[in-house]
């Protein structure tokens, strides 16, 4: 019993209620005959969907600069990278790998300049970070309106100026690595491909962490005034954490489009920060803390509930928009929760 | 005497750089956006009308060292219920706005409360939080309209719910009855106004000189300038077009001239020179016997309330609700039109609230046609403007967060 209530204890309260009602939302869609082959199929791709962006708030966290709000910068610059993709007439899984290479430089470059300001404001990295990406992005709805791309895939045929606000990967790369070596278990579809890369790179990132350079980075985070004591440039490490982390987001965002289909621009990538912070607080990351296991189990209870309460939504209330609701609820709700969790252990 | 003048000009040019760049883009848009002055004037008039309580309810939280509060859409969000209310049970005209604005009153002060409650276990990340309680109310928000109202509370007024089902309340409301009740109360050409004004400042006068003795020079020169500018717009024929379009809803300005003397009279208070010593060091006013949370509460609240006040103020003048979006800017818009006005994070004034505001709705009026006019498309003024807004909220934040980080470096 003692060993039960500590287990709970170790959950957190937060974690607790969101599992409890996933439990109650997967109750609920069993009694409603919904198909669980497909919702499990859902779950499974959305993870694979999403875990790059909760892996990229993995550096940002140990290397002291908090949730990284500014990820959408790097989303933008992966998105850049597709673009060019795109432009190049890319196909398959050759695309996909060529447009996160193209993406890479991009988001290095912001990653470095982002790390400078976020050096700058230590203390307030995430509010900063979020507005900074805020003017990022609708700084960008002109460049996409502006940027020379020729592609007729990409621009509006006819009228309208600049590049479509969805821009479809269906003759290039749509699916390329999710439908890679996929199969069907009991009518479960495992999206084989990005899995397997998904956990190439959770490894990789575990790897890293137990590196030389990982371990500096990770004191240069918990205690960067005995980290500066023992030599550690903490600027440094800072600036190359916001690096690598603006590089899962560009890579993130490729893996997402070409699950999804679809590149969105303009308006679209304003808010994608909150799902990837509310998924690794969620898994039982803080502001300070952060683990592979938080980003994975995090991933999975964040995309399992908006996947399994769209169908009960829809049942319950039938003109839709519930999910997203919900979404808005537990993500935000989850975010508030860290925040004033983060004040208490001071 | 003739260098000291020069230093003071330069330092005036130094503080208010803001503004005075903001100015300058404006001037810029104003040129190329090739609309007639009158007609821009009488656009940011009424702008300026709709969104002035907004901007003003900022400066409680500003002052009490909260930052700048993008949580106010709560405030919004308790007088949309204020006007769903009233548009179930048809309440219209003047009547209608007073009514909103009673029902809103509760609502805002409970919802005030609550969100005092975050900002008080966040201490130091208020402005962070204030946003994220802005996006949770707004889920929370879009479940009861969408799902509770019909779903659980039986509404009967099919012409506000969603046709069919009678389930959730529909994307736009029509606010016919309730359209203008404000501001067609009184509403006079500029110039008439500028009359109304000198008037003002005559009474002012004389008031200050019974109780003084002595002529007060700046109520003497508005009362100039204000009866200067009347009598100019009746004879020139220049100014036309400005006394033929511009309106002015004489009511709705009275309001946030009332809200502004509010505002001055408080912070001269105990509990607003509290809240000042709250907002410049938190730890001595704790110990000078400063209940600080009570303070920092009451600042939130009224500054929700006053933001809710704003949305109804705001929404009688666009005369239709949109129901799931109304609320969902205002925190932002407001933030960035103080900080355009020359505000920081931690400072500033009702000018600069008045300023701020006047100075963004004309960029915001004009960067569309000046985008079209400059760069041949429209779309990427309007782009343009949001920029500004975030470029200008984020620049405002990483100065004060740099300002902060150096002070810790060096003590």
């Amino acid at each position: 019993m003692e060993k039960v209530k500590e287990k709970i204890s170790e959950l957190g309260t937060s974690r607790l209620i969101v599992i409890l009602f996933l439990i109650v939302l997967l109750i609920i869609a069993t009694l409603q005959g919904q198909n669980m082959a497909t919702v499990s199929s859902d779950i499974i791709n959305r993870f694979g969907m999403n875990l790059f962006f909760s892996l990229a708030m993995v550096p940002a966290i140990i290397s002291g600069t908090g949730l990284n709000f500014g990820i959408t910068i790097g989303i933008l610059a992966g998105i850049l990278g597709g673009l060019i993709s795109i432009e190049m007439g890319l196909t398959g899984l050759f695309g996909v790998f060529a447009a996160c290479l193209m993406a890479v430089p991009f988001a290095l470059v912001v990653g470095f300049f982002y790390g400078k300001l976020l050096n700058a404001v230590k203390g307030n990295e995430m509010v900063v970070g979020t507005y900074v990406g805020y003017s990022i992005v609708s700084l960008m709805c002109i460049g996409w309106l502006i940027l020379p791309f020729k592609s007729e895939n990409m621009i509006w045929s006819i009228g309208g100026e600049g590049l479509r606000t969805t821009i479809t990967l269906d003759g290039y790369y749509d699916r390329a690595l999710s439908d890679l070596a996929s199969f069907e278990v009991l009518g479960v579809t495992i999206t084989t491909g990005i899995l397997v890369v998904c956990a190439i790179a959770c490894f990789l990132m575990f790897v890293f962490t137990k590196t030389r350079l990982g371990i500096s980075m990770k004191s240069a985070g918990s205690n960067p005034i005995y980290a500066q004591a023992v030599g550690i440039n903490v600027d440094r490490m800072r600036i190359i954490g916001t690096m690598i982390s603006m590089v899962l987001g560009a890579v993130g965002i490729i893996m997402y489009a070409q699950a999804y289909g679809f590149y969105q621009l303009y308006n679209a990538p304003l808010t994608m920060s909150t799902a990837p912070v509310a998924a690794v607080l969620l898994g039982g990351a803080s502001t300070k803390k952060i683990k592979i296991g938080h980003v994975i189990l995090g991933t999975f209870l964040f995309q399992a509930i908006i996947t399994v309460s769209v169908p009960v939504a829809a049942i319950l209330a039938p003109d839709g928009g519930l999910s997203d609701v919900v979404r808005t609820i537990v993500s935000n709700g989850i975010i508030l929760y860290a925040l004033a969790q983060a004040r208490g252990n001071k | 005497m003739m260098k000291e003048n020069k230093i003071d000009i330069k330092k005036i040019i130094i503080a208010n750089i803001v503004p005075i760049v903001f100015l300058g883009i404006s001037a810029v848009g104003v040129a190329y956006s090739g609309v007639n002055g009158a007609i821009i004037m009488s656009d940011v008039i009424s702008r300026f009308a709709r969104n002035g309580f907004f901007v003003l309810s900022l400066l409680f939280p500003v002052l009490a060292g909260m930052g700048l509060n993008f949580g106010i859409v709560v405030g919004a969000m308790a007088a949309q219920i204020g006007i769903l209310i009233i548009s179930i049970f048809d309440i219209t005209g003047i009547a209608g706005i007073l009514v909103a604005m009673a029902i809103t009153l509760p609502f805002a002060i409970l919802f005030g409360w609550l969100s005092a409650l975050v900002s008080n276990s966040t201490k130091g990340q208020e402005m962070l939080s204030s946003m994220f309680v802005g996006y949770f109310a707004h889920g929370i928000y879009r479940f009861v309209f969408l799902f509770m109202l019909g779903g659980i509370i039986k509404i009967d007024a099919p012409e506000i719910m969603i046709p069919g089902t009678n389930v959730g309340v529909r994307n736009t409301i029509d606010l016919t009855g309730v359209k203008y009740s404000l501001d067609n109360l009184l509403k006079v050409d500029m110039f008439t106004f500028c009359f109304m004004l000198a008037g003002v400042a005559a009474v002012c006068a004389v008031y200050i000189y019974i109780k003084r003795k002595t002529v007060s020079k700046a109520a003497v020169a508005a009362l100039v300038v204000c009866a200067a500018l009347g009598v100019a717009g009746n004879i020139l024929p220049a100014l036309v077009m400005y006394k033929r379009v511009v309106k002015i809803p004489v009511v709705t300005y009275a309001l946030i001239g009332l809200l502004c003397l509010f505002i001055n009279f408080f912070f001269k208070t105990k509990l607003g020179q509290d809240m000042r010593a709250v907002g410049q060091n938190m730890e001595i006013a704790e110990v000078s016997g400063i209940n600080v949370n009570k303070t920092r509460t009451i600042a939130q609240v009224l500054s929700v309330v006053l933001a809710g006040w704003g949305q109804i103020i705001f929404l009688q003048n666009l005369g239709n609700l949109s129901t799931y979006s109304a609320h969902q800017n205002v925190g932002m818009f407001a933030s960035a039109a103080l900080l355009i006005g020359g505000a920081s994070v931690k400072k500033a004034t009702v000018a600069q609230a008045l300023l701020g505001t006047f100075l963004f709705h004309l960029l915001f009026n004009v960067s569309p046609m000046a985008g079209k006019n400059i760069f041949g498309s429209a779309v990427i003024g309007e782009y343009f403007r949001v920029f500004i807004a975030y470029g200008i909220i984020a620049l405002a934040i990483a100065l004060h967060a740099w300002k902060q980080a150096m002070g810790k470096k060096n003590s």
